[in-house]
Formats: C-alpha cells, structure tokens, sequence
C-alpha cells in the first residue's frame, strides 16, 4: 500500500498528508474524501489532481447548463442585456413618458436579465467548487483570477466580460504555459478594459506606421496603467528591477492592443477622425468615415489598431526593439517578461504561499523558479514541485493557512455536502465576509497573507457565518443532514462532538477544543463565576455542534 | 513573525491567564470608560473618485476659471445669480452652493478649505492615487500598511501602560481601508448593529471559549479580540444616543455612518481616529453647474458634514474632521460638460480648535503657465504637510516622521493659527 510509505523526507503522519492535500489541492474535504485518499495514496491523488484534462466532471456540467449568461461573449451580452437604464429611457421615449402595466413588466424583466449578468457568474464559481472533481484546477483558477484580478465596477460593460475571461481565457489556461496564459490576458477585453489599455495611444508627434483610422477612446494618447501592472503585478514584481523608463516603454509597445466597446455609427467615426485631424483623402471625409465603418473589426474581440501604435524604437529590460513594427512589440515585450528570472521568482513564490504558507521557504521558491525556468513557465510542473517538496509535506505547513472568504464558505458547503445554489445569496455571504467575487477594487487582488485582512471584523463575520449554518440559514446547506449526521442525531453528546471534529476540523483538535464543544466550560476558567455569569445552558441538538464547529478557530485553518 | 501578530499575541497572552485586559474590568464594573489620549478625535472623510476642487472651493476671482470652463463654471456670488451663485468666503474664493450647510461653519471660524493640496505624484490614476493618500507614500506602492494606522502604532508609546481600546481606530466600511491596514488593530463594520454575534442558547459563550483557549496565533488572538469588542459595545451601547440639538442627518449611507460616529464618540469607547468614504466623484460627464450631479453629491456630503458639526455641539473642541480626495480635476471642462483627471485638489478641516474662516495653501492660478503639465490647477501644499500638522497638534504625535517616511515634514499650512 501506498499510503503507508511515507518518505522520510515528509514530517508529516500519514493521516496528516490526507488532511493535508485535500486541504491545500481542493476546496475542502467532503464526505469520503478522506477515505477515498487514504485508500489510492496521497501521491496517486496529487498525480491525479494534476491531469484535470483526463478527471470526468458531468455533475458539475449538468449542474452549469442552467445558467443563461455563462457561454456567452462579451458583445452577445451587451445585446442580450440591455442597461435597465437604456431601457428605461427608450420605453419613456416610445410612451411619451407614461409606461403602461406592459412596460412595467418589460423593464422589470430588463433589469432582472442585466443582474443575471452578475449573479449567475459568482453563483457558477462557488458552484463550481463545490462541485468540479477537478479540484486543483479550480484551485488554479481562483489563484490566476486572483493574480489578474478585474474589477466588475471598473465600468458598466465590464460585467460582460467576466464570464468570457474566467471561462475562455483563464480557466483552460490555469495548468498551462505562463506565457500562453499572460499573452491570453493581455488580449482579453476584460483586462485591456479594466487596465486602460484599450484607450492607450501613441502620443502625438510619435513615429507611426499607418494612419489612424480610428482613435482609441476618449483620452487618447499613452497610458501606462496596464503596462506598469503588467510589470509590478502580474510577471516581475514590484521588487523585479524595472524602471518607469522600462514601463513607459513597455506601455508604448503596447499601444493599439485594443477592441471596440461597442460599433460606433458613421458620424462618431468622421467626428473622432476630425478630433484627431485625419483627412478622408480624396474620398473626403464622410466617405471616408463610412468605409472604415464597413471595415470595423469585431465587437469585443481583440484587434491591432495599427494606426495608433506607437512605431518608435523601444528598449524594454535591456531588450532593443527596433522602429517601425506593429503588433509584434508587444508580443516581444510578453516574451520577455514572461522568462524574465524575476518573473519566475514572482511567480514561484505566490504559488508557494498559497499551497505552503504565508512565508514560504526560500529554498522551495528557488527549485519552483528554476522548474518555471527550466519548463519555460509550465504551470503544471512548477505546481509539481511545490505539493510534492518536502515543505509541503512540513509540520510547519500543516494547517499553517488561513481560509479565505471564498474557501471558508466553500469549505463549509463541501463538508456538509451541500446542494450547490443556482441563486445570488451564497456570493452575498461570500462578500458579507469581506472579498465579494470580483470585487477587488485594486489589481493586485485579494493579498495572500491572513495578516493583512485579519480583524475583528473579519473573525466576527466569520463566527456569525458558523452561527448561521447552525441555524440552517446557508443555502442548500442543512446542518443535520449530510452524510453520517443520520446516525449521530441519536448519539450521545461525546459522540456527536467526535464525529462533528471527524467530518468538519479534519479529525484533531485540543483536548481544550472538544471540551468546549461538548460541555460549554471554558477549561482555563477556575472558581467563581464573576461579571454576572450565568450557566450555560446545554446545547441543542446536533445542528448546533456543526455550527460551533464551523465557526470554531480550527475551521478558520486549511 | 509579523509584527501585527506579535502585537495580538501579546493581548492574547492576557486572556489566556485568565485575566480580561482592563478596559473590559472597568466597563464591567460601571467606572470609567477608557479615553484617547486627551480625548482628541481625528474623522477622515475619503470622497473617492477624485473631487472636482475648483468647483467645490470656487476661485471666482480668478478670471480663467469662467475661461476654461464655460458650461459648468459656478457663478460668482452675486444678487443676478441667486442662488446659483457660489457663497461669498472672502472676495476670491466662493463655495459652491451646494455647500451652504457649511456656511455657518465658515462664520464660525471653524471651517478652513484648503486650496491646491495633494500629492505630489503625477498619476492621474484612481487605484494609485488613493493608494497613495492612504498609504501616506506617493509613487511607493510596496508600502504595506496606512498612514492612520502608522500613527496608531507609533502613538502606541503615547501613553504608556494606557489599555487600548478596541474601538480606537474604527473604519464605517464593509472592509478596513487602506489608510487603516497594518499591525495595529482596527475595526471595520458596516454599521454598529451588524458588530454583534447573532446568536442564543449557550453558543456565544462556547465559540467565545474556543477563541480564547488554544494556541496564540493570529486567528485566536483576533477573535478573543472581536469577543472584548463586542461585549464593550454592548455595555456601552452607542445606539441609545440620539442626534441632539437638533441634528438631522441625511438619510443617505454616508450621513448615517456618520450618524453612527457621533454616537461612538458619544458612548466614550476610546474612538480617536474615524474613517468614512463616500463615492460618486468621478464626473467625466455632464457633472452639472450650480445644480445636477456634482451638486447632489455636494449636498449630501455637506449635509451630512453639518449635521454631524450640529449633533456633536461643544464636543467639537476636541474633534477634527478632514475631507479628502486622490486629486483634483483638469482646470479645463471636456467634450461631456464633465472634467477629466487632474492633479492638485482641496480639503476641508473642520473642528473647535481649527483656525477657520480662511482658505489656506498659496493660489498657483489659472493661467496656462501657471497650470501643471498646462492642464491642472498646480500643486503649493503637500497632503502631507497637512496630515503631519493634524496628527502632531490635533492627537498629540511627537513627531510625524514616522508616518510619512522621506518626507521632510517642517512646512505648515497653519490649520491651527
């Protein structure tokens, strides 16, 4: 058997190396879970757990089918899902301002298709993680959505890009190349649109190759915000050793990486070439304008806009880029940072927080760099190298983490084998608890380390959370009724605590802990009662013991 | 080990003999509630999105304002304008008319604008630009921890042997802001009602066990922390304190958070330093003149500002308020009858010991020479220089230096005379 081979190389107990990977490679044990690793052996799993490509995951596809929004792109919702706004001022104009009983319902059914926009995006990724088999790979993908953070607030159309990215650019990606993955991002609409660059332009006077035809938004001209985030965020890191000449530069060779919002009509098109002093030629103007209109790229999908790059010479790290190309700075300028050393570190050490700890050894964050190096940004083998190291396997890793938002509630929800919610509540408990999905105002996203959002505020939403579940008010979650709470409803207390620690604090805690939980006496608090204490009434039910149990410190922990 | 868990652990190192850290005995036996040192209170008032300064401080003497922006500028104050006009403060500045719950505060001589204040970064980024008001660092953005929150653990040495209050630093927002992160502990909620555990029949009791027994990590030293704090609010109810002499406090979020202020600092919690933020300033277009939506946000924000003064009555001796916002907007109107990204903006500073009445900071003008990179009114004071001079003769800081590190803090923009 496997799993009674444990390398000497791994401090931790056998039984603590099953807690361990279905704690730090999935979203929490569910029901069997432990049984089922125990059973094929921690490595089997993790080699498993590797392969996503080869794991069936039918539940979870029938269980997506039912939302509306999720396959679709970005222009396919803005035409499906008109702002309840627009609307509004179109029925007003249709009515002259007097909507009958039919409108009314109309713009109600509006408003509720554009909410669906967001809500069904959030529900199918905590749907997700409780469901998919595939658990790593979703692992992954909240760790890339995390690192390439989005903002739904960042404008009115970024909520129709979300689903697209998290499903066409990011998700198939999450095991991938680094560079495949970055090239991906750069391209999606979601982040040119987040990040500014979809309106970023060579300044006027700059060398270019072509004529606009078209200009790239209201502030035209450079704007360095994707190529500063890029650089200090999502490859070198802030400690990389770029320059703000290298990011100006960087930003440069990204300028006319952009796509079209929306389909502008022929007199935005003559008026912005007017702004931007473009002459129709012998065509003249109109004529003009209308045939770029014939010729306008597809909404929401990337293009070149050669007319608004700028073609100067570049040098970017070190890198000369030489004058008068297009597209292909910028694909250089991927090129480079993605097998910058400093990226590989970046990169390796993020990593390493999430599936280690909040500090993670520097020796480990060495061999993951040098596998990033040396498989030329394999995602999958860096991974590799870190949840089969030797720190992974340390006491010192055990229950070292602390749960996000997300993975609190998600944990939670796998533990007591919850049905997964179709409906926006769960993602609200998510958010009450601090990190609404794709909320993150800033792109850095959610930080990685539990000392820089822990507060009281945190740990009592958290309490209030385990409180709630005990009082059977989680969606699809009842606290008596996954699998094995049949048979304990009867049992005595002792019981019922031991196999309450069993299924939701992975099987161990103090002495100190299950004391508390079965009798309510706090064992550190000798003689009399001061300050008004009263008896603690006994706890009712097994419902209560689940909720305790959820909104324990222990719970906090993977 | 990080410092923030250092310093949990050594409170939870209290609880864990047995012992409930002092502040929690005294309120328990009706004495005195715990106070900041000399009970000073700073509330910073973050109008995200980057406030369009010259139409909220109106520099109608200055002739190129009514040049750069035809559609939008706010009328002088004049008997022809009316109301439209902007409120007369001293024959060059106005404020916009919107502002008039703040006139009064002005006559008093308690209210000081301050004109052509902000960082000195170039970024004309939201994300940045707050990061950088907050953090206290412009054009550093590893800096991982809040100037207000630098100032809470540099003043930790303030008083020595003084209990801390968990309500010392509180932020009315779901999340603890940037300007609050860091090692010294401080609260975030949305609202006092929200900052209880929901709960009967013993679980309160036994959760409050599990978090004070056990290991002395971060997660147990933070929960046997949120159990003192809401049992302290409990005691202390602030919800029993009513607006007084009359206060009326926009239904709005902001006026309700602040509201909920007035009555921390009523209960006598050992609040000293206050966060609130409103949004809704970002007016790339159609922000509207005299009225329309710059205006709506104005009046809201100024509402809510007076009523709070009002409710707080004399207590506002011992209160300073200080609005603030990333940056200013460009000095020109654009193509939408909105102003894009700027640069300088204003504040205002508002308390019993503020020298009033006056706009502070040097006028740059108007004029394009006079414009930094010749579209946005130019920057003459530093944020900086006015946090420091808060924090130093408001709170009682020693020395500001460690708040704002490579900045040579001496200027003054004389808030306080």
């Amino acid at each position: 058997m496997q799993s009674n081979q444990v390398p000497a190389a791994r401090e931790q107990t056998a039984d603590e190396q099953v807690a361990h990977v279905l704690s730090r490679l999935t979203f929490g044990a569910r029901p069997g879970d432990v049984a089922r690793v125990r059973a094929m052996g921690v490595d089997a799993f993790i080699a498993q757990q590797l392969r996503p490509e080869r794991i069936a995951d039918t539940r979870l596809t029938a269980w997506l089918s039912q939302f509306e929004t999720l396959d679709l792109s970005y222009p396919e919702m803005q035409k499906a899902y008109p702002r309840p706004a627009d609307a509004l001022q179109r029925l007003n104009a249709e009515n002259r301002n007097s909507l009958s009983p039919e409108d009314s319902a109309e713009f109600r059914r509006i408003a509720e298709g554009f909410r669906k926009v967001t809500t069904e995006v959030q529900a199918a990724r905590i749907g997700r993680a409780l469901l998919t088999e595939r658990q790593l790979d979703e692992v992954l993908t909240d760790f890339w959505l995390n690192h390439f953070s989005v903002f739904q607030g960042k404008g009115v159309n970024q909520r129709f890009m979300l689903a697209e990215y998290e499903n066409t650019v990011i998700r198939p990606r999450a095991m991938g190349k680094f560079r495949d993955l970055l090239g991906a991002v750069a391209k999606s609409p979601a982040m040119l649109f987040y990040l500014d660059n979809w309106q970023s332009a060579a300044d006027s006077g700059r060398p270019r190759t072509t004529q606009p035809r078209l200009a790239a938004g209201r502030n035209r001209g450079l704007n360095e915000n994707y190529g500063r985030e890029l650089l200090e965020l999502h490859t070198l890191g802030v400690d990389g050793g770029y320059t703000q000449q290298d990011v100006i530069d960087v930003a440069r060779a990204l300028t006319g990486w952009t796509f079209l919002p929306q389909r502008p009509n022929q007199a935005e098109i003559a008026q912005s070439m007017e702004r931007d002093n473009v002459r129709g030629g012998r065509l003249g103007r109109q004529r003009a304008a209308r045939l770029v209109q014939q010729n306008l790229p597809e909404v929401g999908k990337f293009f070149f806009n050669a007319g608004v790059h700028d073609a100067g010479a570049k040098t970017v790290l070190g890198h000369k880029l030489r004058a008068g190309r297009g597209i292909e700075d910028g694909e250089e300028v991927l090129d480079i940072v993605a097998r910058h050393p400093a990226t590989a570190r970046h990169i390796a050490t993020k990593l390493a927080r999430r599936f280690v700890s909040d500090e993670p050894p520097d020796e480990l964050v060495d061999r993951a760099a040098e596998t990033f190096t040396r498989t030329d940004g394999d995602i999958r083998e860096v991974v590799r190298t870190i949840i089969t190291s030797p720190e992974f396997f340390s006491s010192a890793a055990f229950r070292s983490k602390v749960k996000t938002p997300f993975e609190v509630v998600v944990s939670a929800l796998r533990a007591l084998d919850a049905a997964p919610d179709p409906s926006p509540r769960t993602a609200m408990v998510v958010a009450q608890l601090g990190q609404p999905i794709y909320g993150r105002q800033t792109p850095d996203g959610w930080p990685d380390v539990a000392s820089e959002w822990m507060g009281t505020g945190a740990i009592l939403n958290r309490i209030n959370f385990g409180l709630a579940v005990g009082a059977n008010r989680l969606p699809g979650a009842r606290p008596t009724d996954w699998p094995g709470a049949e048979k304990l409803a009867a049992a005595d207390r002792a019981a019922q605590v031991d196999g309450v620690i069993a299924a939701f604090l992975g099987g161990r805690v103090s002495p100190e802990t299950r004391e508390i939980l079965i009798s309510g006496r706090n064992p550190l608090q000798t003689g009399e009662a001061t300050d008004g204490e009263r008896p603690i009434p006994p706890l009712q039910g097994l419902a209560q013991v689940v909720g305790l149990a959820i909104g324990s410190p222990e719970f906090q922990r993977r | 080990m990080h410092r923030r868990v250092f310093v949990r652990s050594g409170a939870l190192a209290l609880v864990t003999m047995g012992l409930s850290p002092s502040f929690l005995r005294r309120t328990a036996f009706g004495l005195e509630l715990p106070r900041a040192a000399k009970g000073k209170v700073l509330i910073c008032l973050f109008q995200r999105g980057a406030a369009d300064a010259l139409n909220v401080v109106v520099p109608f003497g200055d002739a190129e304002y009514f040049r750069l922006r035809p559609n939008i500028a706010i009328p002088r104050p004049a008997r022809s304008a009316g109301e439209n006009g902007s409120i007369d403060l001293d024959g060059f500045f106005g404020l916009h008319p919107a502002l008039s719950p703040l006139a009064p505060l002005w006559k008093r001589g308690i209210l000081a604008p301050i004109h052509a204040v902000g960082s000195p970064s170039a970024t004309r980024s939201h994300f940045d630009a707050q990061d950088y008001m907050e953090s206290g660092t412009p054009d550093v953005k590893g800096t991982r921890d809040g100037w207000l929150n630098r100032y809470l653990a540099t003043c930790d040495t303030c008083e020595a042997g003084a209990a801390k209050s968990p309500f010392r630093a509180v932020a009315m927002t779901p999340q603890t802001p940037r300007i609050l992160q860091g090692p010294s502990p401080a609260v975030a909620m949305n609202s006092l009602d929200a900052f209880t555990v929901r709960s009967a029949g013993g679980m309160v009791e036994r959760l409050e066990a599990l978090y004070r027994t056990g290991s002395a990590d971060l997660v147990h030293a933070t929960g046997a922390e949120t159990f003192d704090a809401v049992k302290m609010l409990r005691e202390a109810n602030p919800q029993r304190y009513q607006p007084e002499h009359g206060a009326e406090y926009p239904r709005s979020e902001f006026g309700q958070r602040l509201r909920q202020i007035a009555q921390l600092i009523k209960a006598g919690v050992g609040l000293e330093v206050a966060f609130a933020d409103v949004g809704g300033w970002d007016t790339h277009v159609n922000q509207g003149g005299a009225t329309g939506q710059l205006a709506n946000r104005l009046g809201d924000f100024a509402r809510s500002i007076a009523a709070l003064v009002t409710d707080l009555g004399d207590r506002m001796d011992d209160v300073v308020i200080l609005t603030m916002s990333e940056f200013g907007r460009m000095a020109r109107q654009n193509g939408n009858g909105g102003t894009d990204h700027g640069h300088a903006g204003s504040m205002f500073a508002i308390g019993g010991s503020v020298r009033g009445g006056r706009v502070l900071g040097r006028w740059p003008g108007l004029a394009r020479e006079q414009l930094y990179e010749g579209r946005d009114l130019a920057l003459t004071t530093d944020f900086r220089t006015v946090f420091g001079e808060v924090v130093r003769t408001h709170l009682g800081a020693p020395s500001a230096a460690p708040l704002f590190p490579g900045f040579a803090n001496a200027a003054s923009v004389g808030l306080f005379g």
